[in-house]
């Protein structure tokens, strides 16, 4: 039998290298695809609060984090089209036109 | 001991389980090479020519030397192609195709697995074929591959979502996901679910006709459009893998068509007893074989290929008669009316190849959109109040409670 | 605490390929490689809701995070030309402030969990109402469509807003 910690320290390292990943790097395509790790290491925990319950609430709350992963990634690879069409970059660092 | 030790390997569940892919791999890879000639002598027959004749008599030989061309050819990679993901391409494709083969009922108790998601497993994997495609044509660092990667990619992710609608309303009939139950109620029917569910057979086998890239909708890979199109530069044994991955989604398709729509393993008439003399048509179509290999060998100049040929016509006819006990007539069965049906959907499949003009791009995406998406929906929508209705309620209940709303 | 029984050394496995093939997503210079490894990343994570018996989930990460979201990864990489991208500096240039504050948040959850180990055991299984679902895919349905019927049509209004807005951000403008 699998304790469940060991699922949620799973979860926190996919969350840290999620983290890392958004503060650190300057290619918004990676930004966005670190916020898809982050969105799964909440997935995993709530998949295992859910066999710890042996309640499927969890996996249904899952199956919506997932959806709004596939929105969030639409509209977001949207604006990205759309800035590189205008600004011809993608790092986060030179998307800074506010202020002059 | 030799029986405990078969005892001890058929009990083990990772042996049985091996046993079974090694043979559904086995004859799969067999079957593949003769479709691709069967492609080209039915696509020959109708076009007024012969096809391969000079490879073994009627060319039959030709299956084996296409294989061996392609192994023997040089390995080119382009230069400044991403040398990983171009190797990795047609692995991937190959390896997506081949592993749905894992859930498909092929007759009554021979199942690698009967996951209890077995529909979604499908559907989950076979889109899985999609990397191969773009992997492919981004790694060859070239704009051909890399436009007909694309276009492939969204005509597949389009059509996957046509295809998904059609499987719905199956599903909508037989309460459950796993394809074995999925057989077993349209036994109990006694009716196949294409009778009940025309549209959603429609509308599966269109999107299954553009998730295989084949014609009428192959213009990401048509030679005369973008030269070939994603796999423009592979050649030699990756092109092979490229060919064998459409063949085996070619035939995969069909199976899982064959599954839900058209009754799997079971015979035509299954739960009526008075077509129980439908048993005997393996035998029929053995002796018919026989018959027809015979006629056809009296021409033959060749006297080895002429004694082989009688030799082959005898062997059938032996096999015939093998399969007259009872036994192994009930035997066969299942298999026999899985593979008649298969080879129905793959001759037709050849048929629309030599049939029907090619579709142009955006008519392809337009009828994936907005005809093929609504008709599903609408199917589904359409099978979810019939069934409400004609299962749970009688009509003047259910007459009764939408006057009462 | 070594894996003794095969569930658990099959957790390891999967485990170590997330955390390795995600740590390789943040740091590869190739976008299309980072792609690569965040969909092992998913493969994964998939193999990890396989393991807790929810089948369901397993599928529909595939189909919809692999078979979706990273093909739409894919072409917007394909269509952006990332050449240049690749040659210039990856990391930003506070990289050392932002990796001491994920360490001070990753030390802060492991030690909560680390805490409450022992709290975090399997508790008895609940009794269903009659009917009781009987396959995890049943179980998901009734939790859908009975009792979470509302956060579902929330959810398909916000897909068909984030399609529409994605096609209109992305299309041209014709002057």
């Amino acid at each position: 039998m699998i304790p469940i910690s060991w699922y949620l320290y799973l979860g926190t390292g996919l969350f840290t290298i999620g983290v890392i990943g958004v503060l650190t790097r300057r290619n918004v395509i990676i930004i966005l695809m670190s916020i898809e790790l982050i969105l799964n290491a909440v997935n995993i925990n709530l998949v295992a609060f859910s066999q710890m319950f042996h309640n499927v609430d969890g996996q249904v709350f899952a199956i919506f984090v997932i959806t709004d992963a596939a929105a969030e990634a639409a509209v977001g690879l949207g604006l990205i089209i759309a800035l590189f069409r205008n600004k011809e970059t993608v790092n986060a660092d030179e998307i800074d036109l506010l202020k002059w | 001991m030799i029986n405990t030790a078969t005892q001890f390997l058929l009990s083990h569940p990772l042996i049985f389980a091996t046993i079974k892919i090694l043979i559904v791999f086995n004859v799969m890879s067999a079957v593949l090479m003769y479709i691709v000639y069967m492609e080209r002598k039915v696509l020959a027959f109708m076009q007024a020519r012969l096809g391969p004749m000079r490879v073994g008599p009627w060319g039959v030989l030709q299956a084996l030397a296409d294989p061996i061309k392609l192994m023997l050819k040089e390995d080119i990679v382009p230069s400044g192609a991403d040398r990983t993901l171009f190797l990795l391409a047609p692995v991937i494709s190959v390896a997506a195709a081949f592993t749905v083969f894992s859930a498909i009922p092929f007759t009554s108790s021979f199942i690698i697995s009967d996951i209890n998601i077995g529909i979604l497993f499908i559907l989950a994997v076979s889109s899985l074929g999609i990397y191969g495609i773009i992997l492919g044509g981004w790694a060859s660092n070239s704009h051909y591959p890399l436009l007909g990667a694309l276009r492939s990619a969204a005509q597949l992710v389009s059509y996957e979502v046509a295809g998904g609608m059609a499987i719905v309303g199956v599903l909508l009939i037989s309460n459950s996901l796993s394809l074995r139950d999925i057989v077993v109620k349209q036994q109990q029917m006694g009716v196949w679910n294409v009778f009940i569910q025309p549209v959603g057979f429609f509308v599966y086998l269109v999107a299954a006709i553009a998730e295989t890239n084949r014609s009428p909708f192959d213009l990401p890979e048509a030679e005369s459009e973008l030269t070939a199109g994603f796999h423009t530069e592979y050649s030699g044994f990756r092109f092979s893998l490229f060919f064998m991955a459409e063949y085996t989604a070619m035939i995969l398709v069909s199976c899982i068509a064959v599954t839900l729509f058209w009754g799997g393993w079971l015979r035509p008439f299954s739960s009526y007893h008075r077509f129980d003399f439908l048993d005997y048509t393996p035998i029929a179509v053995l002796l018919a074989a026989a018959v027809a290999i015979v006629l056809g060998a009296r021409k033959n100049q060749v006297p080895m290929e002429k004694l082989v040929l009688f030799g082959i016509a005898a062997a059938f006819v032996l096999l015939a008669f093998g399969l007259a006990v009872p036994v192994v007539t009930a035997a066969i069965q299942g298999i026999f009316w899985f593979s008649a049906k298969v080879f129905v959907f793959l001759y037709a499949f050849i048929w629309y190849r030599g049939t029907f003009p090619r579709y142009r791009y955006d008519q392809l995406m337009n009828l994936g959109w907005r005809v093929m998406i609504p008709l599903g929906l609408a199917n589904v929508i359409a099978t979810a109040v019939l069934s409400y209705v004609l299962t749970s309620h009688t009509a003047s209940a259910a007459a009764s409670m939408i006057m009462t709303r | 605490m070594s894996g003794i029984s095969l569930p658990q050394i099959t957790f390891l496995a999967l485990s170590a390929m997330a955390l390795v093939s995600g740590v390789l997503v943040i740091t590869r210079r190739n976008a299309i490689h980072s792609v690569i490894c965040l969909i092992v990343t998913l493969f994964s994570v998939a193999g990890i809701f396989l393991l807790t018996h929810a089948e369901f989930l397993f599928a529909v990460q595939i189909i919809l995070y692999v078979g979706g979201i990273m093909v739409l990864f894919l072409f917007v990489i394909m269509l952006v030309n990332l050449d240049v991208a690749a040659k210039q500096a990856q990391f930003s240039s506070h990289w050392l402030v932002a990796a001491l504050t994920a360490g001070a948040l990753t030390a802060e959850l492991v030690y909560g969990i680390y805490l409450g180990r022992a709290e975090f055991k399997a508790s008895q299984p609940v009794i269903f109402p009659a009917p009781a679902p009987v396959t995890n895919t049943q179980a998901i349905a009734v939790g859908l469509f009975q009792t979470y019927t509302l956060p579902v049509e929330i959810a398909s209004l916000l897909l068909l807003v984030a399609m529409v807005g994605a096609v209109v951000m992305a299309k041209r403008k014709f002057e």
